[in-house]
């Protein structure tokens, strides 16, 4: 197994170059014209820009769900490009948590085994397992409601149960695409204070996409995404 | 983590009863029908063989027409009683000729009647083949030569007229013709073509001739030939007579038959292996109609299933984990559906076979071959779409529509 804390002098991400396209020929779609981005460990990044913009799909790759085509990422020094599908599951499965903007439940699922399956996946047994899942459940808000299917669950209780199976595992980094997608304000602003305190108190990374200036502010840098580049990289100045 | 994949694969397919339930059916129907046909067919055709055992393998048959052709024409002249007593005369190691001819006839008495199959015939009859007399006595040689009206009966026949009645002495009318009856066959039970062996009336050739048929034909002839004597050398000694009674020349076929019990039990045997292969294709029909129905259950969840692997691998699971649970569903639905599957085959064969009373014969090997196809078609229809959904990136898997 690759050992991917062997050294800690390199940044947590580190992007050059990379790209992204969809499709080819004429049709060919460029998603990401080059993406340099580097992100230390403990930081709490903002990702902004406009609808289209393509910061799902660099989300998507940095949580090493999608390959780029071209470019070089590296976590923690490794070149992720060279990782056989093995060694990128195994990121996944004892790195990174993620919340995709669509939530990706599984239907007919409790929101209880929702959250339990990435813990199962980690061979954890079945009552820390449980227990942990309810605490996750609690942290986003959702007790009382463990027993409920994504289908009877509205759209704001799904993206929380979705974060709560993103965070259950305690990742190194936090990939949230929207988490707030579909909450309310004070709940929003409930969700921002829980990843705070993650990022805060058990030295998370997190890497969240939002919408919302008000959001953003959570984090300690913004950066701005424009047609699949890096518009800006802000240090937000004040921190929360 | 063995444990903890077959548990997911259990919930799995607790969470989809309907896919579960219609998937097992699918096997459940194929392998159920294969079986049952199967061991039907095997069972009738080892009834065959086995009546024909216990008939004994001395008894010729000698019936006019052309070999197995198809219907008699009307040119192949009929046999008469002196071509029997001919045979009786010349052939010598022959123990018995009974001349047989039949026609299906309404039998009445008082408000009863009931259709059977009227024989005449003479005593050589019961000898050739097998019959003894229960109550009552044999035709007298009077009454064999003069046609005169009594018969013999078989259980069958009595039990339908007379119920629980004694019958001797009493007259039954067959036709215009009334006769008494003056015997009761033992029972018998049932022929190798399912036949009730009882459902006969036995009368004098001559009576049959007179006041039945009208004509002085006579349908064929059972020769039994002496305990030791080689078969054979008898049908063979037959045939040369009747070519020669017939005036047949060298170059002539014949046009008759002389068949042994082996030559009966092979065409009667090859009938059921014809029945049992025809139904074992409609059998197979069903189970490849039970496949096609688990392949379609299958693929219909194909995009589902994408997406769940998808989800799966986005959060850490590794591809053979999300294989492995995918084999499970697929090997529990099948071994399940195949087990009730055999299950069902096996009740209703029994039950089957005690209807159609043929003897329930266990074919092991088509309870495996049924069961291996059914599980296969599970395997590589809910195995093969999911192997490919794991190999792509989690996001590609996720968006599969
Ligand atoms: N699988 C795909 N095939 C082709 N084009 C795609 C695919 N996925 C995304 N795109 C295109 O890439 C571009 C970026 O999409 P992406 O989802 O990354 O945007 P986004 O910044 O996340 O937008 P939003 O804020 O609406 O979520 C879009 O123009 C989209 O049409
Ligand atoms: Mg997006």
């Amino acid at each position: 197994m690759v050992a991917f804390n062997q050294i800690d002098t390199h940044p947590i991400i580190e992007l050059k170059g990379i790209t992204k396209v969809y499709g080819a020929g004429q049709a060919a779609m460029h998603a990401l014209r080059g993406i340099d981005l580097i992100i230390n460990e403990g930081e709490f990044l903002a990702v902004m820009g406009p609808s289209g913009s393509s910061k799902s799909t660099c989300m998507n790759i940095l949580g090493c769900l999608d390959t780029p085509t071209s470019g070089s990422y590296k976590f923690k020094g490794i070149e992720v490009g060279r990782l056989d599908h093995k060694q990128r599951t195994r990121l996944r499965r004892f790195y990174f948590g993620f919340v995709f903007q669509g939530y990706n439940l599984l239907k007919r699922t409790s929101a209880l085994e929702n959250v339990e399956l990435p813990l199962i996946y980690r061979g954890i047994t079945a009552n820390i397992r449980r227990a942990r899942a309810l605490q996750a459940l609690e942290a986003v808000g959702l007790k009382g409601w463990e027993s409920h299917m994504p289908g009877e669950l509205s759209g704001g209780q799904q993206q929380r149960v979705a974060i709560a199976r993103a965070i259950v595992t305690d990742p190194s980094v936090l990939f949230a695409d929207e988490p707030t997608g579909n909450l309310d304000t004070a709940r929003s602003h409930e969700i921002m204070d829980l990843l705070t305190r993650l990022n805060r108190d058990r030295g998370i990374t997190i890497v969240m996409v939002t919408h919302e200036p008000d959001m953003a502010m959570y984090a300690k840098r913004t950066v701005h995404f424009l047609d699949g580049r890096v518009e800006s990289d802000n240090q937000n100045g004040r921190i929360l | 983590m063995l444990l903890n994949t077959i548990i997911l694969a259990l919930r799995e397919l607790k969470r989809n009863v309907m896919r579960s339930v219609l998937t097992i059916l699918g096997i459940v129907i194929g392998v159920g029908a294969v079986i049952t046909m199967v061991t039907i067919g095997g069972g009738a055709t080892a009834q065959v063989k086995e009546q024909i055992a216990s008939m004994g393998s001395n008894l010729l048959m000698v019936t006019p027409g052309k070999r197995f052709g198809p219907g008699q024409s009307s040119s192949v002249p009929l046999f008469k009683l002196d071509d029997g007593e001919a045979i009786a005369r010349e052939v010598s190691s022959i123990a018995a000729v009974a001349p047989v001819s039949s026609q299906s006839i309404k039998a009445i008495f008082g408000n009863q009647n009931w259709t059977t199959q009227v024989t005449g015939s003479s005593n050589q009859y019961f000898r050739v083949t097998n019959r003894t007399i229960r109550t009552g006595r044999l035709f007298s040689d009077t009454e064999l030569r003069s046609g005169a009206a009594v018969c013999i009966v078989g259980e069958t026949v009595r039990k339908k007229l007379f119920g629980g009645q004694e019958c001797l002495g009493l007259n039954i009318r067959l036709e215009k013709l009334s006769c008494q009856v003056i015997g009761v066959l033992e029972a018998k039970g049932q022929s190798t073509m399912g036949m009730d062996q009882d459902d006969i009336v036995v009368i004098p050739l001559r009576t049959f001739q007179r006041r039945i048929s009208g004509n002085q034909d006579v349908a064929m002839f059972q020769v039994s030939v002496q305990q030791g004597a080689s078969t054979e050398k008898a049908q063979q000694d037959i045939r040369l007579l009747m070519r020669e009674r017939r005036h047949l020349s060298p170059s002539d076929d014949d046009n008759f038959n002389v068949m042994d019990m082996k030559e009966i039990a092979n065409m009667l045997t090859g009938t059921t292996r014809l029945l049992t292969a025809l139904l074992s294709a409609v059998a197979a029909v069903s189970l490849l109609v039970g496949g096609i129905g688990i392949m379609n259950i299958m693929l219909v969840s194909v995009t589902e299933r994408t997406r769940e692997i998808g989800i799966r691998l986005a959060i850490g699971a590794f591809e053979h984990e999300v294989l492995f649970q995918f084999l499970v569903e697929a090997v529990v639905l099948s071994s399940f559906g195949g087990l009730i599957g055999i299950v069902l085959a096996l009740s209703a064969s029994v039950w089957l076979a005690s209807t159609l009373r043929v003897p329930f014969v266990f074919n092991g090997g088509i309870v495996i071959v049924a069961f291996l196809f059914s599980a296969a078609v599970g395997v590589i229809f809910g195995y093969f779409p999911a192997m490919k959904a794991a190999r792509l990136d989690p996001i590609e898997a996720l968006r599969h529509e």
